[in-house]
């Protein structure tokens, strides 16, 4: 028997167990790639209509930020990538966290690989399992995108650069995940810190590419841009990147070695022999349990409100030096290019920090189905209190992340240059936000009141709104479609005035959602 | 005086599985009640009814003369409960956990708290995700125990203990009663049960096979007799009442009904009786022979627990 006896019979395990989840990450994305190719070339029928949008973006700091370095934006396959390929990576990465994190260190922590590892399986064949179905995802998904665009009728070599460099990407952070699962032994750390570390990479690739570059090529999401699909490409880029991947999935193997079973490699230390006095009420538990969420989160929004606000300047000389472009925006009068940037951050930024707003309010399924609830609430506490002392962790931390995206893209604007006295404004844009957010908990919540074995729909919602966002010009989604996300209700402060209407109906609506969702918990069977 | 639980004709049903099929169960004040039955016969089904943590679709529960639905939070206050899967927030401490239910049930007693950890060698200060079934059992027990709640409920809460463990349950039980507090035991352990009962309760299929005190149950079973005799004894498989009957030459061992017990002892005296040892039945054999043949006889009746999907992490 040898360390990787059982493989193949885990991998159907896997396969038979996940076959939706699976079906949902690969069809979706896939599928977004597809709208987004088919949404650029009818957005760009003529080779002038292509021109005139290069000419706009060719120098525009802030479409880099969000997109990447501008190459080949003169052709149609440049202008695909530009578009969907930042976005693609990040999703490709996501689902690689998400899945090797379920696979690996969920089931460890779940005590389900004890009894796996108790047959006559391979130390090493879980892990191996799990990693081949998660490349083969990655694979899937690089293989359609590239197919969908060779169909389109692009250009060979740019088609495969591009599909091949969204599996790359996704094969790296499979690595990341497969490593950081190996150090904690604690599933949503795995998580938290994969993301993280996606965030850094799509951060360092923001300076990279406002700047000079140089930034970019230590950047995962930046090495694969490096490889220019569809712009003189080059395949070189991508080996470093899918050396990187594979180092350190033999580290994490190797790793696996140097532990027990559900041990990590960081021994967990001592707690309190008694509790603190806030631990003491449900609000306290709340806290206490969504902590370390809360902070992590607060951290990723604050790096990325730095790094927005410090490219901000960036763009004003761009339109300083551009006088078309000047003369076009005064025309239109929708305001500066600048004020677009920043309501493109802030509206980024919301959705991003939607997340929290989710998993937050999503904490009491998590409660629930672990059987703790049942602890707490055989206890002189209401099923109202309990659900009120999460929610109330979800509406609060809303607010609070949002404010913190505010404070920190003001103050590092005006550090790199921008003016103090737009910060007061540039925090009312990202906390107007607010709303929208508390609807997602909202949304959360309904479903978990009365059905609550659906909860993940919730997630769905939350990935369409990004799509609307993300992807609403480019894949021509008529106009009702891109209303029913509440981010595009909310006004695109500063770029647009603000309407108080929209966040009233928000607001309640998200109370009717809160309120409504509360209710059907206390109706139905707990447990 | 009230009884502490009143539970008449219940139901529960599980989309189309039938959990709890007309259940009644009595639990007077004071006593400590055994509440037995095989996996998925519904133990665990009544004793969330109980807490209001599931609905009832049919019949009456009376929990300390109130509505265990209605009055949840109300009553909650005067119980304590340890569930069969004590299931811990895995980066809290056991001490903190501890203090933490007692607190949200508000009447934690520090005193008796740090009595308990010790007596049930238990390290407050491991993280929960680090405790082995046994420990995360006993985080359960101090939690419930160390408080001054008149009823505990107790879904099988020595599962994973070791036997010194469960002895000191054992002592912490009678000490509970002795205060002249109700107990709610679903056990497993029958030895448990047989020592610490007042009254017991088996239940079958979600519903209520017997009731009453171990000296009634036994009184309407059968006595195990084993016999030497002088002479090899003949005509005893023709008494009324008698099964299993062995005969090895002089040796000979039967069951035999309670009421006729009385006649095989007559009998056996015509051959010359040299020992005679007699024994009421164990609750397990008591419990062997009510679910032994007839669970065999219903083969896949199917669980309330496999129905209702317990796996806490799927």
């Amino acid at each position: 028997m040898s360390a990787l006896t059982g493989t193949a019979a885990l991998i159907r395990l896997i396969l038979r167990r996940d076959r939706i989840r699976i079906s949902i990450w690969v069809v979706s994305i896939a599928l977004v790639v597809f709208l987004s190719v088919v949404g650029v070339k009818s957005l760009f029928p003529t080779q002038a209509s292509i021109d005139q949008a290069a000419a706009a973006t060719q120098h525009n700091a802030g479409a880099i930020a969000f997109n990447g370095p501008a190459q080949g934006l003169d052709t149609l396959g440049g202008q695909i990538a530009f578009q969907v390929g930042a976005f693609g990576m990040v999703v490709v990465a996501l689902m690689s966290l998400f899945m090797v994190g379920r696979l690996t260190r969920g089931d460890e922590e779940a005590g389900r690989l004890e009894l796996v590892r108790s047959l006559p399986v391979g130390i090493h064949a879980p892990t191996l399992a799990a990693l081949i179905v998660v490349v083969a995802m990655n694979a899937v998904v690089g293989l359609l995108s590239s197919a969908f665009l060779l169909a389109e009728g692009l250009p060979t070599a740019g088609s495969l650069v591009l599909g091949a460099s969204f599996a790359t990407a996704g094969l790296f952070f499979t690595g990341v995940a497969l490593v950081v699962a190996q150090i904690t032994e604690n599933t949503r750390v795995v998580y938290g810190s994969g993301g993280a570390i996606l965030g850094l990479a799509y951060l360092m690739r923001i300076v990279g590419d406002v700047g000079d570059g140089t930034v970019s090529w230590f950047s995962p999401i930046g090495l694969a841009q490096k490889a220019r699909p569809f712009a003189g490409e080059r395949w070189w880029p991508l080996l470093p990147l899918l050396a990187a991947a594979l180092a350190l999935i033999a580290t994490a193997f190797r790793l696996s070695l140097r532990r027990d079973l559900g041990a990590g490699l960081i021994a967990s230390r001592p707690g309190r022999i008694v509790a603190a006095p806030s631990l003491g009420h449900p609000l306290g538990l709340a806290m206490r349990l969504q902590r370390g969420a809360l902070l992590g989160w607060g951290a990723g929004v604050l790096v990325t409100g730095i790094a927005y606000g410090s490219i901000a300047p960036t763009i004003d000389s761009f339109v300083a030096n551009n006088k078309a472009m000047a003369d076009f925006l005064a025309s239109a009068g929708i305001g500066s290019l600048t004020n677009i940037y920043f309501a493109t951050s802030f509206r980024v930024m919301a959705l991003v920090a939607s997340g929290f707003a989710i998993q937050s309010a999503l904490r009491l399924r998590t409660e629930e189905s672990a059987l703790r609830a049942e602890s707490v609430l055989a206890t002189v506490v209401s099923r109202w209190r309990w659900a009120a002392s999460h929610l109330t962790i979800a509406l609060t931390g809303s607010v609070g992340l949002l404010a913190v995206a505010g404070l920190a893209t003001g103050v590092s604007y005006a550090i790199a240059g921008g003016p103090w006295s737009s910060l007061p404004g540039l925090l009312g844009a990202a906390v107007v936000y607010a709303p929208a957010m508390w609807l997602m908990s909202g949304l959360a919540m309904i479903v978990f009141g009365f059905a609550p074995r659906l909860v993940n729909v919730t997630w769905g919602i939350l990935a369409g709104c990004f799509v609307i966002g993300l992807l609403g010009a480019v894949l021509r989604l008529p106009d009702w479609v891109q209303k029913l996300s509440p981010f595009e209700r909310t006004p695109a402060l500063p770029a647009a005035n603000l309407a108080v209407l929209p966040l009233v109906v928000l607001t309640a609506l998200a109370a009717v959602l809160l309120l409504g969702g509360i209710g059907g918990l206390r109706r139905r069977d707990v447990g | 005086m009230s009884p502490a639980i009143l539970v008449t004709g219940l139901v529960k049903n599980f989309g189309s599985t039938r959990a709890l099929t007309g259940l009644d169960l009595k639990v007077e004040t004071g006593e400590v009640h055994g509440f037995l039955g095989p996996n998925g016969a519904g133990k665990t089904t009544t004793i969330r009814i109980l807490l209001g943590l599931l609905r009832a679709d049919a019949g009456s529960v009376s929990l300390l003369g109130a509505d265990p639905w209605r009055d949840a939070v109300a009553l909650h206050r005067r119980l304590a409960y340890v569930p069969g899967e004590v299931s811990l927030w895995p980066n809290l401490s056991g001490g903190e956990i501890i203090d933490l239910l007692g607190r949200l049930r508000g009447d934690l007693n520090r005193r008796r708290r740090d009595g308990l950890l010790e007596r049930f060698e238990l390290d407050p200060t491991k993280k929960a995700r680090t405790y082995s079934k046994g420990n995360r059992q006993k985080v359960g027990l101090v939690a419930a125990l160390a408080s001054d709640a008149e009823l505990l409920l107790l879904d099988e809460p020595t599962s994973g203990l070791d036997p010194l463990m469960e002895a000191v349950f054992q002592d912490c039980i009678r000490e509970v009663k002795a205060q002249g507090r109700t107990v709610l035991l679903s056990s497993h352990i029958l030895a448990e049960v047989e020592a610490l009962c007042d009254r017991v309760s088996i239940i079958r299929l979600g519903r209520t096979e017997q009731t009453g005190t171990l000296q009634e149950m036994r009184h309407l079973t059968r006595t195990s007799i084993t016999v030497v005799l002088k002479t090899p004894p003949d005509g005893l498989n023709s008494l009324p009442g008698v099964s299993g009957l062995e005969v090895q030459d002089s040796q000979v061992r039967f069951d035999v009904d309670s009421e006729h017990l009385d006649e095989a002892v007559r009998r056996l005296g015509e051959f010359g009786v040299v020992s005679l040892v007699s024994h009421p039945p164990t609750l397990e054999e008591l419990f062997l022979r009510h679910y032994g043949d007839e669970l065999s006889r219903e083969p896949g009746h199917e669980t309330a627990e496999a129905a209702y999907g317990r796996n806490p992490r799927a």
